[in-house]
């Protein structure tokens, strides 16, 4: 399987889904 | 006294574009340039007169960003590391911030001085280089992501968290 990472959009949709999951665990974990 | 804040703020900003803006820079613009520019032996340009000035600016805007960032939180600098209740928005931006930093300055950094030759290296110590600065300038590039919607809505517009 390839690296996401050697792909610009890899990375940034790496970003996105990072960003959901982590405002998730914020809103309705830690808050 | 207002004043205090808004200077922080107003530093944070500008570091952070400038620290930010040189991330993408590397690895929008500077990565595919340096490998078209490999392939047609113009390379030097960059390695030996764009890269060092960007990685300069790039490292220390780094630590301006984190300090103005921490003078920011001031007496919250606490509970937003800890994550406390009300505060683990920004928080959750403060580490990623940080982690961010120490990947500039663990992992980047001594890489790249590896690579440009500020510092000795064999060739496959400077694969292995290459290879541990971009994958870890990429991490930075997704780490910012979240770090950048954190930041925007951690603390200012933290309502967002506990509609």
């Amino acid at each position: 399987m390839r690296n996401p990472l050697d792909s610009l959009w890899g990375t940034v949709i790496s970003g996105v889904i990072l960003t959901a999951v982590l405002y998730y665990i914020v809103k309705h974990i830690l808050n | 006294m207002d004043l205090v804040p808004a200077l922080a703020r107003w530093l944070h900003f500008m570091a952070g574009i400038m620290w930010v803006g040189l991330l993408y820079y590397f690895n929008f613009v500077q990565v595919a340039a340096l490998k078209a520019a490999t392939a047609d032996a113009t390379n030097a340009g960059i390695t030996k007169h764009v890269a060092p000035r960007a990685l300069l600016y790039f490292r220390w805007a780094a630590v301006v960003t984190w300090l103005a960032g921490a003078a920011l939180l001031g007496n919250q600098f606490v509970n937003a590391f800890t994550l406390s209740k009300g505060m683990a928005g920004i928080g959750v931006g403060a580490w990623l911030g940080t982690l961010m930093l120490l990947n500039v300055w663990v992992l980047i950094w001594p890489n790249q001085q590896k690579i440009l030759g500020m510092r000795p290296a064999s060739e496959e110590e400077k694969a292995i280089a290459r290879r541990v600065a971009f994958l870890t300038s990429r991490a930075n590039v997704v780490l910012s992501i979240p770090m950048l919607f954190f930041m925007a809505a951690g603390w200012s517009h933290r309502g967002i968290f506990v509609l």
